[in-house]
């Protein structure tokens, strides 16, 4: 039973604190401390900002939700997440309650910049809690912070926190308890609660500077030294030559991982659907039903859950480039060339978890606070070549390139053709970004204006919570996004159902197989025949399935490696050359993935943008197969 | 040294100008000596949430590649990463180059 916490506007649930706080300032750390694996991560309405809740309940038996806001250097929102943050704390959100205290985390060896955020928190007129957080760190580095002093400078409750450590975040409990009682006894509704905030304008933010500084001289007894190790890696990793190729190696590693560390698991995941298949297939009578679950769900949901490992490799690195501080360096040495073609320094993040899966990447595109650099950063994400399409790839490769070694016998040609098609989304998808922002996103770039964090070795435990919420996600969506889009599929590959005494295979009579023969004469000029077409329209909802209709439409009724072996062999004899080339190079520009256009429908709030992608790809992809055809067919003299 | 003087001397010298390894105090912020997009004002009051603002000491530690850009800069206790484009409307003194 909810027990009165004496909240008038909620006497229901339980009491909520929000915490706010510069971006690396230990706030995650100090959520997934409060709230262990007890949060849920969801979306705010409208927006795809993340809204983190986590419950606990404190040493006083209250129970207390805890809402973990984007990091922000301000309340002057410049970007949907630290409009969000903006919002809940003034109590703007229809759907979200005003927090009865907020806990202002800050990190105690970058006073000076934490502390005016503090000062504005204050003029909300709500209960504050400041959280002097990494105070470990900044003893370590003999800064001498009285917390005492600073909660007599403040007018707030000051309590010490290390995140990182179990007893490390005991007096803020204490405090929280504290402050939801006084609040409970005031009776106190946080809803009619004066607010004297209100945006600051450039002479406020000079009276906010010089008050943090009359501050930090009462009650920081040494001054804070930058970061000595920070700054002596940086002097490697920041040099532009060394810093670059540094750059270059990491990311040669993490792709190595994606593939090498992910085969197994892969090969574990891939041998349970078949044995599942398997053993439905033996215990199940013939019927719609037996084909709904073997070739609709373990066969669609399947192919995607499939790369499951490859995603979470990829998000590892990420992880932990992101929590070692190391990601706002990459940003930094790619910031000018990237620039070259208009794009910002941070798109660099979204673009590389495109190559794992677009929606990732352009969901990680929410960094860049300017909306065109945005835009033309999830326009281009789709060209990245994503794991979907390896399947692909590797098949056509394997029945039409030969074995050969090039280049003096360093380079096998399948490899070498393999680079070729990675390579070739990358340049277009630069080469679209610079028309973009010179034609329809023009405008300067946003200003750059981040902050390089101190170095820190990244906790496991924050690695892993992070990589479950991942995998959380991504399950999700096979399950309900990519679930309902299957069980379309496989419904118009079919239905209506083959005739009796049929010849051809059963496709060829259902909607898909309607549709690939409508098709047909539209991709006849591309070398494209109607088995490729019926192959593209279940390949809206994941590349890779393509593989499995081509082998369902050869009327092959293995599955996974032994089939992708026999089609290739298959393929080579029905396909000719150019039609092999002009498929990979379909698939270069393929635009037809359903959730990567409905994540850009979500993320852009807008029909418009996701319609430009679908056609603008479509015929880019199809003016180049043209081309690879011609060309091709003209040199081989066909 | 008399204030105008010191001023006039230093007129005109942006923290965009300067090299990795130079030292300076900010003077003053002027937005209209930098290129930017953004509504006027939303620059200046940026460079001040970042810790750019009159009286702070800075040293450049690091420069980006091609053409020396970005740059990133000790500010207090923190480090900021920002484009020369942006940097030009932080007027300094230079202290050591």
């Amino acid at each position: 039973m909810p027990k009165d916490d004496g909240f008038p506007p909620r006497p229901a649930g339980p009491p909520r604190i929000a915490l706010v706080g510069n971006p690396n300032c230990g706030k995650t750390a100090l959520f997934n401390a409060l709230t262990g694996a007890r949060q849920k991560v969801a979306n705010y309405a409208g927006v795809t900002v993340e809204r983190k809740e986590g419950l606990f309940v404190s040493p006083g038996g209250t129970r207390v939700k805890v809402i973990d806001l984007p990091g922000t250097y301000s309340l002057r929102a410049r970007s949907p997440d630290e409009e969000v943050t903006r919002d809940v704390v003034l109590g703007r959100r229809a759907d979200e309650e005003v927090p009865e205290a907020i806990v202002c985390v800050v990190d105690a060896t970058r006073l000076r910049l934490n502390l005016r955020l503090v000062l504005e928190m204050k003029k909300l007129g709500r209960p504050v809690i400041l959280a002097l957080n990494m105070m470990d760190e900044a003893e370590s580095q003999g800064i001498a912070v009285d917390a005492a002093e600073l909660s007599a400078a403040l007018g707030m409750p000051v309590v010490p926190t290390v995140a990182i450590r179990k007893d490390g975040i005991q007096p803020l409990l204490d405090q929280i308890d504290r402050t939801l009682q006084v609040a409970k006894s005031e009776g106190l509704a946080p809803k009619t609660a004066p607010c004297g905030w209100s945006e600051p304008s450039a002479r406020d933010l000079r009276d906010y500077h010089l008050e943090v500084e009359t501050i930090l001289a009462q009650a920081v007894g040494r001054p804070s030294r930058p970061h000595l190790a920070t700054r002596k890696i940086d002097s490697v990793l920041l040099q532009p030559a060394a810093g670059l190729a540094i750059l270059l190696i990491l990311l040669f590693l993490m792709f190595q991982a994606v593939f090498s560390w992910a085969r197994l698991p892969m090969e574990l995941i891939d041998g349970g659907l078949s044995a599942v298949k398997g053993a439905i297939d033996a215990g199940m009578a013939d019927g719609p039903l037996k084909s709904l679950i073997t070739d609709g769900i373990i066969g669609g949901v399947g192919s995607v859950v499939i790369f499951l490992p490859q995603i979470l490799v990829l998000f590892l690195f990420i992880q932990i480039l992101e929590d070692s501080g190391y990601m706002a360096r990459a940003a930094f040495l790619l910031d000018k060339m990237m620039g070259g073609v208009g794009l910002h320094g941070r798109a660099f993040i979204p673009l590389l978890s495109s190559f794992a899966c677009a929606v990732p990447g352009i969901m990680a595109a929410r960094t860049i606070e300017n909306r065109t650099d945005r835009i033309a950063t999830i326009m281009i994400a789709p060209l990245m070549t994503c794991s979907a399409r390896l399947p692909v790839y590797t098949l056509i490769i394997a029945a039409f390139i030969p074995q050969r070694q090039v280049l003096g016998g360093w380079v096998g040609l399948p490899g070498l053709v393999l680079f070729a098609l990675y390579a070739a989304g990358i340049l277009s998808g630069l080469l679209i970004a610079f028309i973009l922002k010179r034609t329809v996103l023009t405008g300067a770039r946003e200003p750059l204006l981040m902050e390089l964090p101190a170095y820190r070795l990244p906790r496991p435990r924050n690695v892993l919570l992070g990589l479950y919420e991942r995998a959380r996600a991504f399950l999700v969506r096979a399950g309900t996004t990519i679930f309902a889009l299957m069980v379309v599929i496989w419904a118009l590959a079919s239905f209506p159902a083959a005739p009796e005494g049929a010849t051809l295979p059963a496709i060829d009579y259902s909607i898909a197989g309607m549709i690939g023969h409508f098709l047909e004469p539209l991709l006849a000029p591309i070398g494209f025949n109607w088995e490729i077409a019926v192959a593209l329209v279940p390949g809206m909802a994941a590349r890779e399935v393509a593989v499995g209709v081509l082998g369902t439409v050869y009327a092959l009724s293995d599955s996974g490696d032994a089939m992708r072996n026999s089609l290739a062999g298959l393929l080579a004899h029905s396909w000719s050359l150019p039609t092999a080339l002009s498929f990979l190079t379909w698939y270069v520009f393929a635009p037809q993935c359903i959730a990567t256009l409905s994540v850009v429908r979500r993320e852009l709030n807008s029909y418009w943008w996701p319609t430009a992608m679908f056609f603008g790809l479509t015929s880019l992809a199809y003016g180049a197969s043209f081309a690879t055809f011609r060309v091709a067919s003209a040199l081989i003299g066909e | 040294m008399r204030t105008e003087t010191g001023l006039a001397m230093n007129a005109g010298v942006s923290l965009g100008a300067l090299r990795k390894g130079a030292q300076a105090e900010i003077v003053a912020l002027d937005e209209t000596a930098a290129t930017t997009t953004l509504d006027t004002g939303e620059l200046e009051r940026r460079l001040i949430e970042m810790g750019l603002v009159e009286g702070a000491r800075i040293e450049i530690l690091h420069e980006g590649f091609p053409r020396r850009d970005p740059i990133a800069v000790l500010v207090g206790d923190s480090t900021i990463a920002l484009r020369r484009a942006e940097a030009n409307a932080v007027m300094v003194r230079r202290l050591k180059d």
